[in-house]
């Protein structure tokens, strides 16, 4: 794999700064145009306003993926995973919130077990009803989970497509998993028919517009602990682990530590993305951890150029702005534009749109 | 004399059918007039009509037992049914105007009852004798004993003669004398069946003086169902790892040989499904149909080699040496494959039938019954496995591959194209997946995502056999397989899944190159 | 064992499948020594360095340094308590400047949080000046490795392995591809490093063997054939007849 940062001169990298910024005022813009009035040229509709906020945690996601892929060369096909146990350990919580108000009107069961004839809440339910509790959960179960992952994978060695395919086996069989009733989940359905999350209301267009601004603070959050990573030495340490890892063993790195250290983060930051979108598009089932989803993350980064930040947010956006645009003007093209996605990106632009940006702005 | 024997054969068929009836019809008009006479005559009448094997005999005497068999005066005997009154000789409608009810008594009856069973089981139809045995054993009657003892005298065919030896068993045990009871265990211990057990557990309740003869009949049942239960699931796995082997192998070449990371090997397999639907379709109504299925081996292996050619020179040679972008980009050349299929078929699943001789249940002795389609699956997997041996170890085009593998720099100063084995490799790799797909086609849904199933699996059996090691894919495909359903009574289909999935996790902890893994200064770089 | 034998080896064997590339070897290195170690190709120099450095679990033997069994510890853990490595083939990170490579081995705490807390003080800045002056890469520092010259990869791999600051110095073939000057210059370099730290240099180019000046040790088939000053061993008719009898 040959080098792929993107070091600008400092003048552009100044321009990239205020550009950054123009972006997230942008973005921050988009809920105040919401509430001006339908006629204003400037209003901005509702669904503009969900669908970018459900982009927003898709660009926390890839910088998860990129910092294991494009920066340690961790190609990881079982982000998705930490994204949909974030997703689920927030639903959970939002299922504690509906109580007395579901179908079967039963004052702590979700209707789906009351359904399922359960008695009382399984043990692993209890405490999701307390907000910090959950949202920590929806970070801590991700990043256990990787830990015992990587942990058991690092040690052994196991790198490059052995990974890969290994995660994906994970998310695999936590799908068929979470498939099954008697986990507890909700089963095929998951949750749905959420009502309120900390006192709002949550089809009311104050509460979208909080969950979007979350959401932007949490997207730049994540840049900043992702770019504090990539400017350390632990960044440079990444960089080498990721073209010559057993070199680095030899220098006295312990890279499974580096390795696990990363992987980690990058699955919390996955869970906080899923924790995110759940309560923003409503529902959250099994299909989430299924590997295609995984694996169109990861395009999303290669398109945006992998190894440098802004990549994997601009990936993250203008894939999904084609998704969302093709998926309604030609449904049967979407599969084309994406499989095609992935064969034009990993030949022809290998360094993904910044590559190409980059390359101008060095002319 | 083949040819002679060709032509005789049908003759000596027509004359059987000519004369059979006519036999059988003597017996009946001769038996009819006894019903209209005392209860003597009617029991005797009876008694014969029950031996006669002839169609309109059952009818009748089944009219006797519901009391629709009416009489006139003159001794003409009519059916009532609910459709009209009909003569039994002649069956011609008619009014039941003075008739009576021809009426029965206890010794009647008995004839009746033994008649009836022996008629049925006695049928010319075999599915109507096996439904007549099985009923027998349900309604278990020592009276059915002599009438079993008959049809187990003359029947011939295996499963029927199975099931008379388990109902004649079964009718013992309802007879009040313990000899007779005895005889019935002891009879019924030699069965391997669930039936049987609950029988003598039944009759254990009922008659406690054989409980110890009984208990050892039943321990015996057991031991043998423990022995046929292991025998099961290891077919059922063998077979479930025969399919895996069918998917893994063109991996094994392809990523286990080539070192080519293809994540449309899936939709390889689905093309191969289709291309034996295609071929189904193409034979539909002519004098191929019956062997469809043969024909589409090639022409699956075909299309998805012609596809892999392709995709290997358009594409894959790019990315050699760059793993993890062969492995998306492949990835997004399967989901277009998916998509285009989907257009130009259809999304919704097509149907894909067996032929007659792949149909069925064979039954081996013990009562083990085995699917047909999956007994040929496993042989199938077998022979392509033995095929892609043979051609690794004994063609030109293997030796080529193996050296191009080992050194490829060298390969080519040695005039070899090693261009062209790169394609050749992979195309027979691809073709192997298209080949794997015409099995699958007969046990799955040809839906586009049908190879989407299999890929994962397919990963773990190379990864977990040993890459590069084609015994370890055999082994390791069998192996997943059996534990995969060695599991599943115990843990659910689902969950042994994720079960296995976590063990070869842990198992690559400690074999991280698999089981038949190769080792030395090769295996480090 | 004497108490300043700094690396110990007795009865090391390597077997892959069934080809033994080490058989009984033992070799000893005192604290401070220059060693060079020459042998035909497939001599077992290559695989006696995966086993002090970690890479190869030895099939039987003992390896210590000092008094820690290095047959129990990974290839960072081995490094981190003073043996540097440098390799045949050059490795140094193409993605990194020339000065990151220098400072990613530097000695310091190795830790994944260390790392991000990491700030370059003027010590540390000082040493890795120091050191590009020593490989003459100052003028370099702010290139990337990638864009090196052979010649360049192998000094800047050379600087690598002194910052690592080891009490032992593994170098294999350091010469290769360097001009006859440059090789002067190498062999000055180790003779000035071997008076406070221990230094095994494996190398096919006898003048440069002659040039550091050192005892020899001759392998062959996995074990050692000879030992001696390089005037020694080369009247020895065994060496003799491994390098010129077939």
């Amino acid at each position: 794999m040959s080098a792929t940062t993107v070091t600008l001169p400092a003048t552009p990298r100044v321009t990239l700064r205020l550009v950054l910024w123009g972006a997230v005022l942008a973005l921050a813009l988009i809920p105040l145009l919401n509430q001006l009035p339908e006629s204003s040229a400037l209003h901005v509709g509702d669904f503009i306003v969900s669908v970018t906020g459900k982009w927003i945690t898709y660009a926390i996601l890839a910088l998860a993926i990129d910092l294991a892929w494009g920066y340690t060369g961790i190609l990881s096909l079982g982000h998705g995973a930490f994204f949909a146990l974030g997703g689920y350990a927030m639903g959970m919580h939002l299922m504690r919130l509906i109580g007395p108000r579901g179908a079967y009107g039963h004052p702590v069961l979700p209707d789906f077990m009351v359904f399922l004839g359960y008695q009382e809440l399984p043990w692993y339910w209890l405490g999701f009803n307390f907000f910090p509790y959950a949202f920590l959960m929806a970070l801590f179960i991700p990043g256990l989970l990787a830990l015992i992952v990587g942990y058991l994978a690092f040690r052994s060695r196991i790198t490059g497509v052995y990974l890969s395919i290994l995660t994906q086996a994970l998310t695999y069989a936590l799908m068929l998993a979470f498939f099954r009733n008697d986990m507890g989940f909700g089963g095929n359905n998951g949750f749905t028919d959420f009502k309120e999350l900390l006192g709002m209301a949550l089809n009311t267009p104050l509460a979208r517009a909080m969950l979007f601004y979350a959401s932007l603070v949490a997207l730049v959050g994540s840049y900043w602990v992702c770019q504090r990573v990539s400017i350390s030495k632990l960044g440079r340490v990444l960089l080498a682990i990721r073209d010559a890892e057993s070199r680095v063993r030899f220098l006295g790195y312990s890279t499974t530590q580096v390795k696990l250290f990363v992987f980690v983060l990058s699955a919390v930051l996955a869970g906080l993305a899923g924790a995110l979108y759940v309560p923003q598009v409503g529902i959250i089932n099994p299909g989430e951890f299924s590997p295609g989803n995984s694996i169109e993350a990861v395009i999303w980064v290669a398109v945006g150029g992998r190894g440098t930040l802004i990549g994997a947010v601009l990936g993250a956006f203008s894939v999904n702005a084609l998704k969302t645009w093709l998926t309604t003007a030609a449904p049967d093209l979407w599969l084309f534009a994406l499989g095609g996605l992935f064969v034009a990106v990993t030949l022809f632009l290998p360094r993904g749109l910044v590559g190409l940006f980059s390359r101008k702005v060095q002319k | 004399m083949k040819r002679h024997l060709s032509g005789f054969l049908p003759f000596l068929l027509l004359c059987c059918l000519a004369f059979a009836p006519a036999r059988a019809q003597d017996a009946f008009t001769t038996a009819l007039p006894g019903l209209a006479g005392s209860f003597g005559q009617i029991a005797e009448a009876v008694e014969k009509l029950g031996t006669s094997a002839d169609p309109r005999a059952l009818p009748l005497l089944q009219a006797l037992q519901d009391g629709r068999l009416l009489k006139r005066e003159d001794g003409t005997l009519l059916i009532q049914t609910a459709a009209g009154t009909t003569e039994v000789l002649g069956g011609s409608a008619t009014e039941a105007g003075t008739a009576e009810a021809v009426r029965v008594n206890n010794r009647v009856r008995g004839a009746l009852r033994g008649a009836l069973g022996s008629l049925q089981i006695l049928s010319t139809d075999p599915d109507e004798r096996l439904k007549a045995a099985e009923a027998v054993f349900r309604s278990r009657s020592a009276d059915n004993i002599r009438p079993l003892e008959t049809a187990l005298s003359r029947e011939t065919v295996p499963a029927i003669r199975t099931q008379l030896e388990l109902s004649l068993a079964a009718s013992r045990l309802a007879s009040p004398d313990n000899a007779v009871r005895l005889q019935g265990v002891a009879a019924l211990a030699e069965v391997t069946d669930q039936n049987a057990r609950a029988l003598l557990l039944e009759t254990k309740a009922q008659v406690p003086d054989l409980a110890r003869q009984i208990d050892a009949a039943v321990a015996k049942i057991e031991g043998r169902l423990r022995v046929r239960q292991v025998v099961e699931t290891l077919f059922q796995g063998l077979s479930l790892g025969s399919v895996l082997l069918l998917a893994a192998l063109g991996l094994a070449v392809t990523f286990g040989v080539m070192g080519v990371i293809n994540m449309a090997h899936g939709e390889m397999v689905m093309l191969g499904a289709y291309a034996t639907y295609m071929v189904q379709e193409a034979c539909r109504g002519t004098f191929l149909a019956p062997v469809a299925l043969p024909l589409a081996i090639p022409a699956a292996f075909l299309l998805a080699a012609a596809v892999g050619a392709v995709l290997e020179r358009g594409l894959i040679r790019y990315l050699y040496g760059r793993p993890l972008e062969t492995l998306l980009m492949t990835f997004g050349v399967g989901m277009i494959l998916q998509q285009a299929v989907r257009l130009i078929f259809g999304a919704q699943n097509r149907e894909v039938t067996s032929p007659a001789w792949m149909q069925g249940v064979m039954t081996l002795p013990g009562g083990l019954q085995l699917t047909q389609n999956r007994v040929w699956i496993i042989v199938f997997g077998l022979l392509v496995l033995g095929l892609v041996v043979a051609a690794i170890r004994y063609t030109r085009f293997g030796l080529e591959m193996r050296a191009v593998v080992q050194n490829r720099r060298i390969a080519a100063t040695m005039g070899i194209r090693t261009g062209r084995v790169d394609a050749l490799t992979f195309a027979f790799g691809s073709g192997i997946a298209g080949m794997a797909g015409v099995a699958l086609s007969q046990i799955d849904n040809v839906s586009p995502n049908l190879g989407t199933g299999y890929i994962i699996d397919s990963f773990m059996v190379v990864v977990f056999g040993g890459v590069g090691s084609l015994a370890g894919t055999l082994v390791g495909a069998l192996m997943l397989g059996v534990v995969n359903k060695a599991m599943e009574p115990y843990a659910g289909a689902v969950l042994a899944k994720v079960v296995v999935l976590v063990g070869i996790m842990l198992f690559i902890q400690r074999r991280p190159r698999g089981m038949f893994a190769l080792k030395g200064r090769a295996a480090e770089a | 064992m004497t108490s300043h034998t700094i690396l110990y080896l007795d009865d090391v064997s390597v077997v892959f499948d069934g080809f033994r590339a080490l058989n009984n070897l033992s070799l000893f290195v005192d604290q401070g020594e220059l060693r060079a170690i020459i042998g035909p190709n497939g001599a077992g120099k290559t695989t006696m360095m995966d086993v002090i450095t970690g890479k190869t679990r030895p099939t039987g033997g003992t390896v210590k340094f000092r008094d820690t069994d290095l047959t129990l510890l990974d290839e960072a853990a081995i490094a981190t308590m003073g043996i540097g490595r440098k390799f045949q083939k050059p490795t140094v990170f193409d993605a990194l400047t020339v000065f990151e490579n220098l400072e990613l081995a530097l000695k310091a705490p190795r830790g994944p949080m260390a790392c991000l807390r990491w700030v370059l003080a003027g010590e540390a800045r000082r040493r890795i000046e120091e050191t590009l002056e020593e490989i003459g890469l100052t003028a370099r520092a702010q290139d990337r490795a990638a864009i090196l010259s052979h010649g360049q990869r192998q000094w800047l791999e050379i600087g690598m392995l002194l910052m690592q600051d080891p009490e032992l110095l593994l170098v294999d073939e350091p010469v290769a591809g360097m001009t006859d000057q440059e090789t002067e210059h190498t062999a000055a370099l180790l003779r000035r490093i071997a008076g406070t730290r221990s230094v095994v240099v494996v190398e096919h180019d006898l003048e440069f063997v002659r040039a550091l000046d050192c005892k020899v040790t001759v392998m062959c088939e996995g074990s050692v054939l000879s030992e001696g000053t390089i005037d020694q061993v080369q009247h020895d008719p065994r060496v003799i007849e491994v390098y010129l009898g077939r």
